[in-house]
C-alpha cells in the first residue's frame, strides 16, 4: 500500500492503494467513476480509455504509480452534460448500440480532433484501431468523427 | 380500419388502476391468440416470448412506458414503446421509458432471443396503447356530456371539435382509470402512424455517450465484495483441489473457497449450461486485489469423467451426453473428414437425388467449414447478488431472467416470490446471456459469504469457459445435365456439437431433385446460440456454393436465384418450404436495383449473396477492391424486408452493425483448441473487427409493405458470409471455404 494524489477531471483525490493497481480500476472502485470500461486489461479493446495530460492512454495498462501529478480525465470529466462536440455529434448519428465501448471510443476520437482537428479516412482509422466495437458501429463512429471534425 | 380485441374469453389482457398521486396505470399482458392467423400462432414459441409492460399517465400528461424487454443493443427500449406511444397518440417528447425489473406481479415471460421481441410484441404493445386512448377518450366524453365517438385524440391532446372542448391526457387520466376497459378497440390506420417509422434517438443515448452507470459491472451497493473465479484450464477437465494458503494471505482477499453451481441432486433447466460445475472463489475488497491473488491461486485439476446429464428443456426432458477426454481441433478436423464421408441423417428428401446424380453429365462438390466461435460480448459476463436467509435481490446483464429465476430458485431452495431480479443494460448478447450459470454463481457466494457481492468473469475467463458457437462442416453438391441445366442438389452439413442444417430452407423447393442430410458429434466443449444460431454458417456456404453452381451455368448470381425462386413461387417442390419465394425474390431485386449492378465499376469486384432466417428476408450486394494486395471493402448494399420498420434509423444501425459483425467473424475470428485448451483467450489472440476492416459504406434498404414487423437483430448477420467469399473471388480469383478466410483452413489455429 502506498498513499498517492491523483488528480481527476481537475479534483484531487487522495488514495492509499496498492501501487501497481492500474487506473482504470482505481476510477472504477475507488472513484465511483464507472464511466471508463474494462474489455480486455491487456490494452487490446480501447474500452478503457482516458486521457492523460489529453492523450489517449489505456488505463488498464497505467498503473497509479506512473501518473504522478499529470493530469488524467475520463469520460465524466470531458464535459458536464454531455455537450462537447465528440458527444454531440455521437447522439447526432445514434452510434451506440449495446453502448460499453462507446465511452472509450470517444475518448479515442476526442484526443485525435485535439492533436489533429480535420483528420483523414486514414487517420480516423489509425487512431481508433484500438478500440473494438462489438456492436459494429465502426461506420457511425466515423461518420460522427467527421461531424465533430467540422464543428 | 382494423380493430383488436383486448380479452380471450372472459380473460381481460388489461388492468386498469388508479396511481396514487392521480392519474391512471394500465398493466398488460402477451396476448398470443390476438389478431393472428392460426398459422403464426403455430410457429410460436409460446414459453419464450410473452411479453407484458404497463403504462402511466400521469396528471401533468407525462406518459411512463415500462419497457419489458431486456436491452440488449436491439434497441428495444426505445422502438418497444414507439409502438405504444403510437396507438396512444401522445407527443413522443412527453413519453418517459423505464426498464422494466422482473418479477412483479405485472411481468412475467421477459426474453431477449430469436430476434423476437418485436415480432412477439406488436400486437399487445398497439392494444394496450389503443386501450389506454379510449379510456381516455371515455372519460372526456362524459365529462363534457358528447359521444365518445366523436372525440378524437391529437398529440396528447383530447378534442372535441363541435362543442370546442379541448384538454391534455393529463386532466383526464384519473377519470380515465374509472371507466370500463373497452373490448375491442380500433387500431389507427398504418397511413395515420406519426411515430411508427420515424426515426427516433436511443432513449439512453445521452447517458451512453456521458458514462453513466448503465450496465451490470457499473452496479454496486453497500458492503459490496467483489469475486472472480478461476475454472479449469482445459474443457475435459474438473478441479481435484485448491490450495488457498498463499492467496489468502494477499491484501483484501476475503475468503477462497470452492462451489458447486449445481449440486449433484439438481436438475438441470435448458439454460443451465455450463463447461464447468465446480470452480474455485476468490472474495475481496476490490478488483485489482482479487486479480492479484488469482495470479497466484494453487489448484489442481484433473481428468473428467463422461457425464449423462437429464435437462429439462421447456417441458421436454432430454439426455445430454457429455464425453471424457482433451480435444484438440485436429481432432475436430478429423470428425468433419470422417462423418462428411458418411452418410447422415436424412431430413428431406424430394424426388430421386441418388438416380439424378448418376446420370448427371457434370458434378461439382465442395466443402465449407467454420470453427467455434466466442460471443465476446464486450462487457464480460458478471453479476450482483444478495443473498440472505430471507431473501435474494439479484442485478445484472440477463436475457433471460425468468428461467434464470427458476433456476435460482432451485439452487437456493428459496421461493421464487423471495427472489428480486432486476436487469441491467446489456454489454451486447449476441445469445450469450441467455446462459446465466453466472447468476447462479454469484448468487451461491453471496450466500456463502452472508454479504452482497459483485461476480466479475475477467475477459480470460470469459472466453475460455465455452458456450461457443459449434464448428460446422458442409458438403454440398450439384448436378448438371449435358446442357449445363441443374438436376440435382445434395447437402450434407454437421457440426460440433450439432447441426447447422435447416432443413427447409431454400433452395429446397426450387430443385425437383433434393436430398439434405445432416449429423452431428459430440463434444466436452460447450456450446450456445449464437447470433442466428445454424445459420450464421450454413447461409455463407450455401450462398458461397450457389455461386458456383450460378458460374457453372454461365448465369449471372442473382439473376440465377431470381429463377430458383421464381420456380419456388409458382411450381414449388415439397410443402414444407419454410420461406415465402416472393418476399425472398423481393430482397434481391431490390439489392439488383439499389446497387446498380448491372453496370458496375470495373475496378470493383462484386459479392452478392441473399438469406431468409428468424422471419425476415436480407440480401447484399458487397464491393470490394485491392489496395496493395489487400482487399478493402468499399462498400456494402443491404436490402431487407422485415415488414414495417418501427425506427428506421435504429433498424439501419442494426443492419449495419450485423453486416461489420459477419464480415468480421468470417473474415478473422476463431477459437481454437489444443489438448481441451483454448489457443485464444483475449483480443491479442483472438482476432475482432477493427475499424480499418470496416466496410467504408453500408447503405441499408428496407423494403416498403405493410406486413407485421419481424426481427432483425441476427437476420443481417449470415447472407454477408457469402456475399464476402463470392467478392473475395471475384478479386483474387481463389475461392474461399473455410473461415476465417484471413487463414482458409478447416478450423485454422
Ligand atoms: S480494458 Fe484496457 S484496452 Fe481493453
Ligand atoms: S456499441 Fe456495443 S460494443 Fe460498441
Amino acid at each position: 500500500m502506498a498513499q498517492f494524489q491523483l488528480n481527476v477531471n481537475g479534483k484531487t483525490h487522495e488514495l492509499n492503494v496498492d501501487p501497481t493497481t492500474p487506473i482504470l480500476w482505481i476510477l472504477r472502485d475507488h472513484l465511483n467513476l464507472v464511466g471508463t470500461k474494462y474489455g480486455c486489461g491487456i490494452a487490446q479493446c480501447g474500452a478503457c480509455t482516458v486521457h492523460l495530460n489529453g492523450i489517449a492512454v489505456r488505463s488498464c495498462q497505467l498503473p497509479i504509480s506512473s501518473v504522478g501529478s499529470n493530469k488524467l480525465t475520463t469520460i465524466e470529466g470531458l464535459s458536464e452534460n454531455g455537450e462537447h462536440p465528440v458527444q454531440k455529434a455521437w447522439l447526432e448519428h445514434d452510434v451506440p448500440q449495446c453502448g460499453y465501448c462507446q465511452s472509450g471510443q470517444i475518448m479515442s476520437a476526442s484526443a485525435l480532433l485535439e492533436a489533429n482537428a480535420n483528420p483523414t479516412e486514414e487517420e480516423i482509422e489509425a487512431a481508433m484501431h484500438g478500440n473494438i466495437c462489438r456492436c459494429g458501429t465502426y461506420t457511425r463512429i466515423k461518420a460522427a468523427i467527421k461531424t465533430a471534425s467540422n464543428s | 380500419m382494423k380493430t383488436i380485441k383486448t380479452s380471450i374469453g372472459r380473460r381481460s389482457f388489461i388492468k386498469r388502476s388508479t396511481l396514487a398521486g392521480g392519474g391512471i396505470m394500465l398493466s398488460f399482458n402477451w396476448l398470443t391468440s390476438c389478431d393472428m392467423s392460426p398459422k403464426q400462432v403455430k410457429a410460436l414459441p409460446k414459453e419464450w416470448f410473452k411479453i407484458n409492460g404497463f403504462l402511466k399517465i400521469g396528471e401533468n400528461g407525462l406518459v411512463t412506458i415500462m419497457s419489458p424487454n431486456p436491452e440488449i443493443g436491439q434497441n428495444v427500449k426505445t422502438s418497444m414503446p414507439m409502438i405504444v406511444a403510437e396507438e396512444l397518440d401522445v407527443d413522443w417528447n412527453d413519453v418517459i421509458v423505464e426498464q422494466a425489473p422482473l418479477n412483479t406481479s405485472l411481468f412475467k415471460r421477459q426474453l431477449a432471443g430469436g430476434s423476437q421481441s418485436i415480432r412477439q410484441g406488436w400486437n399487445s404493445l398497439r392494444m394496450a396503447g389503443a386501450t389506454a386512448r379510449n379510456m381516455l377518450a371515455q372519460a372526456a366524453a362524459q365529462t363534457w356530456g358528447v359521444e365518445v365517438n366523436e372525440i378524437i385524440t391529437q398529440k396528447g391532446y383530447l378534442i372535441h371539435e363541435a362543442s370546442g372542448n379541448k384538454t391534455g391526457f393529463g386532466s383526464m387520466a384519473s377519470l380515465a382509470a374509472e371507466m370500463e376497459i373497452p373490448e375491442e378497440v380500433p387500431l389507427k390506420d398504418l397511413a395515420d402512424f406519426k411515430i411508427i417509422g420515424t426515426s427516433r434517438k436511443n432513449v439512453d443515448g445521452t447517458k451512453i455517450v456521458t458514462g453513466k452507470p448503465l450496465y451490470g459491472l457499473d452496479y454496486s451497493a453497500e458492503n459490496m465484495l467483489i469475486a472472480m473465479l478461476v475454472h479449469p484450464p482445459a474443457f475435459g477437465m474438473q478441479l481435484k483441489s485448491v490450495d488457498a494458503s498463499k492467496a489468502a494471505s494477499m491484501p483484501g482477499v476475503k475468503k477462497i473457497f470452492p462451489i458447486k453451481t449445481h449440486l449433484e441432486d439438481y436438475s438441470l433447466g435448458a439454460l443451465d449450461n455450463d463447461a464447468f460445475n465446480e470452480v474455485a472463489v476468490i472474495v475481496g475488497d476490490s478488483t485489482w486485489e482479487v486479480m492479484k491473488a488469482k495470479e497466484v491461486l494453487k489448484t489442481e485439476w484433473e481428468l473428467a469423467p463422461a457425464k449423462k446429464e437429464e435437462l429439462s428443456f421447456f417441458g421436454r426432458t432430454v439426455t445430454v451426453e457429455t464425453p471424457a477426454g482433451l480435444e484438440s481441433s485436429k481432432d475436430h478436423r478429423q470428425v468433419f473428414d470422417k462423418m462428411s464421408k458418411k452418410k447422415g441423417n436424412v431430413v428431406r428428401k424430394d424426388g430421386d437425388p441418388e438416380k439424378m446424380f448418376k446420370k448427371a453429365a457434370k458434378i461439382i462438390e465442395r466443402t465449407y467449414t467454420c470453427p467455434f466461435l466466442a460471443h465476446n460480448t464486450m462487457e464480460p459476463m458478471n453479476f450482483f447478488a444478495d443473498v440472505t436467509s430471507e431473501r435474494a435481490n439479484l442485478v445484472g446483464p440477463i436475457q433471460t431472467p425468468e428461467i434464470m429465476e427458476e433456476s435460482i430458485s432451485k439452487r437456493l431452495g428459496m421461493d421464487k416470490e423471495k427472489i428480486d431480479i432486476q436487469m441491467t443494460r446489456m454489454g451486447g448478447g449476441f445469445g450469450r446471456r441467455l446462459y446465466g450459470h453466472f447468476m447462479t454463481e454469484a448468487a451461491v457466494i453471496s450466500k456463502e459469504m452472508g454479504q452482497p457481492v459483485k461476480l466479475i468473469y475477467s475477459r480470460e475467463d470469459d472466453m475460455t469457459q465455452g458456450t461457443y458457437r459449434p464448428a460446422y462442416h458442409a458438403l454440398y453438391r450439384a448436378a448438371f445435365d449435358e446442357n449445363n441445366k441443374l438436376i440435382a442438389f445434395h447437402v450434407r452439413a454437421g457440426g460440433i456439437p450439432e447441426s447447422p442444417l435447416v432443413a427447409n430452407r431454400f433452395p429446397a423447393g426450387a430443385v425437383d431433385h433434393y436430398l439434405a442430410e445432416e449429423w452431428s458429434e459430440k463434444s466436452n466443449i460447450t456450446v450456445g446460440a449464437f447470433r442466428a444460431p445454424r445459420s450464421n454458417f450454413i447461409a455463407g456456404a450455401e450462398q458461397a456454393f450457389l455461386d458456383e453452381v450460378a458460374e457453372t451455368m454461365g448465369k449471372d448470381p442473382i439473376d440465377f436465384r431470381l429463377e430458383l425462386l421464381r420456380k419456388a413461387e409458382k411450381n414449388p417442390v415439397g410443402e414444407n418450404n419454410d420461406y415465402e419465394a416472393s418476399r425472398y425474390a423481393g430482397v434481391l431485386e431490390l439489392v439488383k436495383e439499389k446497387s446498380n449492378w448491372t453496370d458496375s465499376d470495373q475496378n470493383v469486384h462484386r459479392g452478392t449473396a441473399a438469406y431468409f432466417c428468424h422471419n425476415s428476408y436480407v440480401a447484399n450486394v458487397l464491393d470490394l477492391e485491392v489496395k496493395n494486395g489487400n482487399p478493402i471493402v468499399k462498400k456494402v448494399y443491404c436490402a431487407i424486408d422485415c415488414g414495417i420498420v418501427v425506427n428506421p434509423d435504429a433498424a439501419t444501425n442494426l443492419a449495419e452493425g450485423g453486416v461489420v459483425d459477419g464480415i468480421g467473424h468470417a473474415m478473422y475470428s476463431a477459437m481454437t483448441f489444443k489438448d481441451g485448451v483454448p489457443e485464444q483467450n483475449n483480443f491479442d489472440t483472438y482476432r475482432l473487427i477493427r475499424h480499418g476492416e470496416a466496410p467504408k459504406e453500408i447503405e441499408v434498404h428496407f423494403l416498403d409493405n405493410q406486413i407485421d414487423p419481424t426481427g432483425l437483430g441476427e437476420p443481417p448477420f449470415p447472407p454477408i458470409m457469402g456475399a464476402m467469399a463470392n467478392a473475395l473471388y471475384k478479386a483474387t480469383g481463389v475461392r474461399h471455404y473455410n473461415q476465417p478466410f484471413i487463414t482458409d483452413k478447416p478450423l485454422a489455429g
